[in-house]
């Protein structure tokens, strides 16, 4: 059992849980992901690690609440434990001094960035962030990135904040003036291959972050499995972080859709359930 | 006395009955039953059937015990040399092992000895198991990774000989592939628990949700322990290869299995994990998994089932019962045919398989004929789901965080098969990890062998 010993509302949906896990916060780099199952008779998905803590012996982990899984993560609140987590799994980012590098983040994507700026910017590296969502509230972890970035860029889509558009709008005019050694994309599926059809054009190198379905995250099940280039990859040991300009975006889309009834029907249920109807969380 | 010729037959639940549910097949002999049978045993004095027995089970031994109705110390009587009988009395092959080589099989069937070892063990089961004494202890300490039945098994043998031992398992679950991959109806997950439970009441910690590899690495468990012991299995699925396998609906045997028995997708949505079964399922191979698979896909209300296998019945790997099992449940056997390509439509959905007939030629390295192509012989045949159960390799993650460790070019750990050390000093390993898939008694083979040096390695220093 793991214990969570810091909570946050982030957005609307979005709150961050720190959890007392001392075997992965002392391995977790950049990059990597844990696996968890909230109670006994839940699945497994897996969640980015945002940040680690060496003292508190935690990770921080952010999530949005989508399904019945996440919303059930999203009801736990200060001193509730979490049944199972398991990391840190996947590969580190490949850290190093490239020279102008730029991260693009959406939604909790923007989290998940962070780490990975952060170990860049440790490297050396000038690093210019942009980052978006749909409207102000939805621009999370402003402050941490804005504390290890050169440069910083906002949008959002209804101009509450920053400029109105898309993070590729301002991506695009950067590309257009500057030379930039290499690019991170970490978001939603579909922003990630919006970044990388751009950045092919101007053949700078872009690593991408995927998030596909899971079930054990160790290579057993293969479930994750992407096509990269004319390869057949398994997320969870292969990546998460892999190269954008030769993933199977469109493969990767359609197959983050084959439990759609499931998870609604499941969603509905939780909703209707006693543990569902209590509209607020805990903390 | 004459020889009763024919084994006392078990109890199964009835076809009709069992294809809607995931309770177990095979029911266990009655205590009549098991006596029936045990008096069928010569009592043979050079016992060949032992010799078949990969981990040595007094066997003639343990089925006096039981003719004397002294089930207490027959159950003793094969603890002496398995772990998990309970276990191995329902998914051993004992028609290749121990009952291939019974007196009796001269004559007609042999002695159901697996049966035998099924009903003792379920006996202690019911009544409590008795905690054997540890005469000696040790101030030594020895990590296993993995819970499978080779992990199982060294922790049990070394706990005994007074070595303290801690498990790592990757899952939430101890098990290994006794829990994620061995169906309910063939080996209910209690079964499982209260044999995790009897080697915990030895003294063995087991600690879950951790990966070796990435939590922790062998090097970082050697400052720990006095010796470390690989017992991780073969848990990468392989894949055909071919083009349309990401389609949605294709599984790997190990995803599907996974899914339903360890995550109980069987119970969604009272479970929060899901699984999608399609009206038309193909499962792609000819082994036990497969059998389990196609099985598991009938359960869970596949209309049709069918096994796609490249060769003919006589070269399938499966176990003859778990063959027979399947056809009486209405599984339906295409041999003779080889995956070419998946059908999707367009929004990725699997559709069908595109099939190539195969004719056999000479046999190949497995001694099993090989199958030829026969060109021109492609047919699309429908299915919206298919399961890909063509065997497994180990997994990578431990040999690619461990300098020194010599791997095979399949992935198999390099070992001394007499002692089961590896490259490594202090650093042993074996069952599926060290011989590629195999069966859960081979696995407990190579941990008893793995037991006995590590405990002359830690004691005779």
């Amino acid at each position: 059992m793991f214990e969570i010993i810091l909570k946050k509302q982030l957005a609307p949906n979005v709150k961050l849980i720190e959890v007392k896990t001392p075997l992965i916060a002392k391995k977790a780099l950049p990059g990597q992901f844990v696996i968890l199952r909230v109670h006994e008779k839940g699945e497994r998905i897996p969640l980015t690690i945002a940040d680690k803590n060496l003292e508190k012996e935690s990770i921080t982990i952010v999530f949005q609440e989508v399904g019945k899984t996440t919303k059930l993560l999203g009801r736990l609140g200060v001193g509730d434990k979490i049944s199972d987590i398991v990391g840190p799994l996947g590969n580190p980012s490949e850290i190093e001094k490239f020279g102008v590098v730029i991260g693009v983040g959406g939604g909790v994507g923007i989290a998940a960035l962070y780490p990975i700026l952060k170990g860049l910017k440790e490297k050396g590296n000038y690093v210019i962030s942009i980052i978006g969502g749909r409207s102000s509230d939805y621009v999370i972890f402003r402050e941490e990135i804005k504390n290890i970035s050169d440069e910083i860029y906002i949008t959002t889509d209804d101009g509450s904040l920053g400029r109105k558009g898309l993070v590729t709008d301002v991506l695009k005019e950067i590309l257009e003036e500057r030379k930039i050694d290499r690019i991170w994309a970490v978001g939603p599926t579909i922003m990630m291959k919006v970044v990388s059809d751009l950045t092919k054009n101007y053949g700078v190198p872009t690593i991408v972050s995927l998030n596909p379905i899971m079930v054990d995250g160790t290579g057993m099940c293969g479930g994750c499995r992407v096509t990269v280039g004319d390869k057949i990859k398994f997320t969870c040991i292969d990546g998460p972080e892999f190269d954008g300009h030769l993933v199977d975006f469109d493969e990767l889309l359609a197959r983050l859709k084959t439990y759609k009834e499931e998870e609604a029907l499941a969603l509905r249920l939780f909703e209707e359930s006693e543990v569902g109807k209590v509209g607020h969380s805990k903390n | 006395m004459a020889i009763v010729k024919t084994k006392t037959p078990i109890p199964e639940q009835p076809v009709e009955e069992r294809i809607k549910n995931f309770d177990e097949v095979a029911l266990g002999y009655t205590e009549e039953q098991a006596l029936i049978e045990a008096s069928r045993c010569l009592q043979c004095k050079d016992a060949p059937c032992v010799k078949g027995c990969p981990v040595n089970i007094d066997i003639p031994g343990f089925i006096r015990l039981i003719k004397e109705k002294k089930y207490d110390e027959a159950i003793k009587k094969i603890k002496e040399s398995n772990n998990l009988p309970a276990t191995t009395g329902r998914v051993c092959p004992q028609e290749t092992q121990c009952e291939a080589l019974c007196t009796l099989k001269k004559v007609g069937e042999p002695v159901a000895i697996g049966r035998l070892e099924r009903f003792v063990a379920d006996y202690e089961l019911n009544k409590g198991y008795e905690i054997p004494p540890i005469v000696k202890k040790y101030d030594k300490k020895v990590a296993v990774v993995g819970s499978g039945p080779a992990g199982l098994t060294v922790a049990g043998d070394l706990a005994r000989m007074g070595i303290k031992v801690s498990i790592f398992e990757a899952f939430h679950e101890p098990g290994g592939v006794l829990i994620y991959g061995i169906p309910e109806f063939r080996l209910p997950k209690r079964i499982v628990r209260a044999e995790v439970e009897y080697i915990k009441s030895l003294g063995v910690e087991i600690f879950t949700n951790v990966v070796v590899g990435r939590s922790v690495t062998i090097d970082e468990l050697l400052k720990e322990y006095d010796a470390v012991f690989i017992g991780t299995g073969a848990g990468a699925p392989q894949f055909l290869n071919i083009p349309g396998e990401n389609l949605i609906g294709i599984y790997s045997a190990n995803e599907f299995l996974t899914r339903v028995n360890l995550m109980k997708a069987y119970k969604f949505p009272e479970y929060d994990t899901p699984i999608k079964i399609g009206k038309i399922v193909g499962v792609i191979g000819g082994g036990n998994v497969a059998m389990d698979a196609a099985r598991t896909a009938l359960r869970l209300g596949a209309k049709e089932v069918h096994i796609l296998y490249r060769r003919t019945e006589e070269e399938m790997p499966a176990r003859y019962e778990e063959i027979v099992h399947a056809k009486e449940e209405g599984i339906i056997f295409n041999f003779l045919v080889s995956p070419v390509k998946f059908v999707g439509d367009e929004k990725g959905h699997l559709i069908g398989i595109e099939l190539q007939r195969m004719t056999l030629g000479e046999p190949d390295s497995s001694g099993r004929r090989r199958p030829i192509p026969i060109e021109g012989s492609n047919f699309v045949f429908p299915i919206d789901m298919a399961i890909v159960a063509i065997g497994t390799v180990p997994n990578p993650l431990i040999s690619m965080t461990t300098p020194g460790l010599s791997v095979n070019k399949n992935g198999t750990i390099l070992i001394d098969k007499e002692t089961g050390k590896t490259s490594k000093d202090r650093v042993l390993a074996g069952g599926d990890v060290a011989s590629g898939s195999a069966t859960v008694i081979n696995a407990m083979g190579a941990g008893k062998i793995a037991a006995k040096s590590i405990f002359k390695l830690l004691t005779e220093e």
